[in-house]
Order: structure tokens, then sequence, then C-alpha cells
């Protein structure tokens, strides 16, 4: 009986302790991470889509709550003042979800630049949607109020020649970044203003 | 238990060195070793594991009742891995993308549950941390060595910190074999044939 509390006692203590370790080195850490994240994942494609922008946006990101979800903006100042504001959506791959980094004119809601961020798309074939980017240009110009789909669908966009199904995860992608876009407009305006880059 | 600390340490360069001597953990061995650097980040981290639950294991060890110790060691090892997981994400982001899966992985890497439930649970601390230390840099040495053969050889490029060398010259072609699974069980076993040649 005695060795049977001990075990339990060890155990516990032994669990507890590190489950509180691991939370505050977790809690000490999470803010490093994210901005690890944002420079190695998102910042090359955001220097790609904000070239002519002249301030850090990583560091002047900002978020606006979605139906109870954080959704982080990047704001690029060009000549002076905020014209473009780029925030990420996913939508469904070949691979598994693939993430999409949107650029928005804010005075005229116009898709100005897309990228990819991460994905899990075949190697040369679906991969061909980050390493080349045909297939994101073909958004800018476009309205955020627009439903993409690719021609095969009766859309507007021309999909990658072989790679169909990842095509169709963009589109998805930049639709999903462009309702959250016009539902968040206004938050998203003011926010700015508040910020005064 | 007549060995000094320089023995204990020095048996994990040599004697007891891990993949090839105790041919334990082979799967972070055949999987990450394609670059030379990610063989290094992977035996620092494994180094930085083994130290780490050492210490731990060794310390507690006359605390931790033997029916659960299996269980009691698995919590400390993972505590350590999340650990390195925590800060490799936090400041080496771009090595952490490379080893992904196999980071982990270190959870159920035989050397370290071998050094503590062998070693460390029946030995005082600080040769404990010398084992532990031994085995790591024994480990970390033997990947980059199985590494530098099969980058050397498959891709033409030794990448060591950022810096990529071409040891055999631009007109080097590949042999790509080496840098594919089936090549890292070639690799390995004509090392440690090589090494059993040295010893006789």
């Amino acid at each position: 009986m005695r060795e049977l509390i001990k075990m339990v006692v060890v155990l516990t203590v032994l669990t507890a302790v590190s489950g509180g370790l691991l939370a505050g080195v977790r809690a000490a850490t999470k803010d490093r991470i994210e901005l690890q994240v944002l420079t190695l994942v998102k910042g090359p494609v955001l220097k790609d889509i904000f070239k002519d922008a002249s301030n850090d946006f990583i560091a002047d990101r900002f978020t606006v709550t979605h139906n109870g979800e954080e959704i982080t903006l990047f704001p690029a100042v060009i000549e002076g003042k905020v014209q473009q504001v780029a925030l990420s959506a996913s939508g469904g791959g070949f691979g598994g979800d693939l993430g999409l980094m949107v650029a928005v004119d804010i005075d005229t809601g116009k898709i100005t630049g897309a990228g990819v961020t991460t994905h899990s798309e075949t190697p040369g074939i679906g991969s061909r949607a980050k390493s080349e980017p045909d297939l994101t240009q073909r958004f800018v110009g476009l309205s955020v109020n627009e439903t993409f789909k690719v021609k095969k669908d009766g859309g507007q966009i021309a999909a990658i020649s072989g790679a169909t199904v990842t095509s169709r995860g963009v589109c998805a992608a930049a639709t999903n970044a462009g309702q959250i876009y016009s539902a968040l407009e206004g938050d998203i305006k003011s926010k700015i203003e508040s910020l005064s880059l | 238990m007549a060995k000094t600390v320089v023995q204990e340490f020095t048996k994990g360069l040599w004697a007891e060195i891990p993949p090839f001597r105790l041919v334990l953990g082979l799967c972070p061995v055949l999987a990450v070793t394609t670059k030379v650097e990610n063989g290094i980040g992977m035996g620092l981290a494994t180094t930085f594991v083994l130290v780490g639950s050492n210490v731990l294991v060794s310390l507690l060890r006359n605390i931790i009742p033997t029916k659960v110790r299996i269980a009691c060691f698995i919590t400390i090892i993972a505590t350590f891995v999340t650990l390195v997981e925590l800060l490799m994400q936090a400041f080496t982001y771009s090595l952490f993308l490379q080893l992904g899966i196999f980071i982990p992985l270190i959870v159920v890497n035989c050397i370290v549950l071998g050094r503590a439930e062998a070693f460390a649970s029946k030995n005082k601390l600080v040769p404990s941390i010398a084992d532990g230390l031994g085995i790591g840099v024994g480990f970390t040495l033997s990947l980059a060595a199985i590494a530098a053969v099969r980058e050397g050889i498959g891709a033409g490029t030794l990448t060591i910190f950022g810096n990529t060398f071409v040891p055999f010259g631009d007109a080097y072609m590949p042999f790509a074999f080496m840098v594919q699974a089936p090549g890292a069980f070639v690799c390995l076993g004509l090392m440690l044939s090589i090494m059993n040649m040295l010893e006789k």
C-alpha cells in the first residue's frame, strides 16, 4: 500500500512539475516564435508583394477580430500613407491546407498582390503555385468582392496546367481573404487611422 | 564503478559511439543526415536532451519507485524534448523547419532512454553528466560524419552553418543515390565495417 501511494505521488508530482515548466517556457517563447514564423514564413512573401513599402510591415502588424477569431493584418506605407493592407487566408489544396497572403488597396478594394505562404502540395507540380508567381499574379487588379474560380469551373483564373486542384485551393484562399477583408473593411480602416503610421 | 569521469566521457566517442557501436537511435541517423548542418543540429538537440535527462534521472534515482521508473524517465525526457522544440522554434526556426518531425521523435530515441535506464539511474550526478555529454558528442560527430559522406558524394556540397563548400569542384556529378533513404543504410553499413576493420 505504501509503495502504491509512493508511485502515485511521484508520478503526479513529476508530471505536474513538467507540465508547469513547459507552460512557463511556452508562455515565455510564444511571442518570439510568432515573430520567427512571421519573418521567415510570411516575411519573404510580404516583401514580394509590398515592393514599394517604406515601413517595417511585420512590426506594424495589428489584429482585428472576425467571428471571434483574431485576424492579423500587415499595413504597407507607400508615399507617406497606408495604401495597402495584407492578410492571409487558407484554402484546401491537393495535399492539405494552403496559406495565401493577399494584399488589398484600401481605397479601391482591389487586390494588389498575392503569394503562397505555406503549402503541402506535390513538389514540382502543385508547389509551382509558390515557386512561380504566374498564378498568384493573375489576382492582381481583381476586386476583393469577387468569388474566384478556375476557368474550368467557369471562373476567371487560368489554372496552372497539371495542378488544377492546387489552383482551386489558391482561388478558395483568395476568396476567403476577400470575404474576410470585405467584412472587416470598416474596422480595418478605423484601426489604420488610429495607428498613425 | 572505478571508471573516472574522463573515461565516462570518452567512451561515448569511440568504444560506445551511439549509431555505430550501440546501433541505437537509427531513425534520426538515417533520416536527417542529408545535410551536415541538419546532422549537427539534430546531434546537439539530442545532446541537450541526453544531458538534461541524465541529470534529472540521476538526481531522482533514489526517489523514483522501480515499478514506474520507465514512465518517470519518459516524462522527464519528453519534457526536455518539448523544451528543445520550443527553443528551436524561437531561436533557430529555419533549422526547426528542416528537422521537423524528428525533433519530437527524440522522445522515443532509444539512446536517450537507454542511457537513463542503463547508466543515470544507477550512477551519481557527475558521472551521469559525463556519460550524457560523451554519448551526445559522439552522436553529434557520427551524424556529422555520415552527413558529410552522404552530402559530399550525393549532392557534391557540404553545408555548415549556412556556408556551402564544394569539396570535389564544380565538375563533380553528384551521385544522388547517397542522399536518398537506401544510401543512408549503405553509408552506415560501410562506415561501420570500416570502424570494425580499424579495430582489428
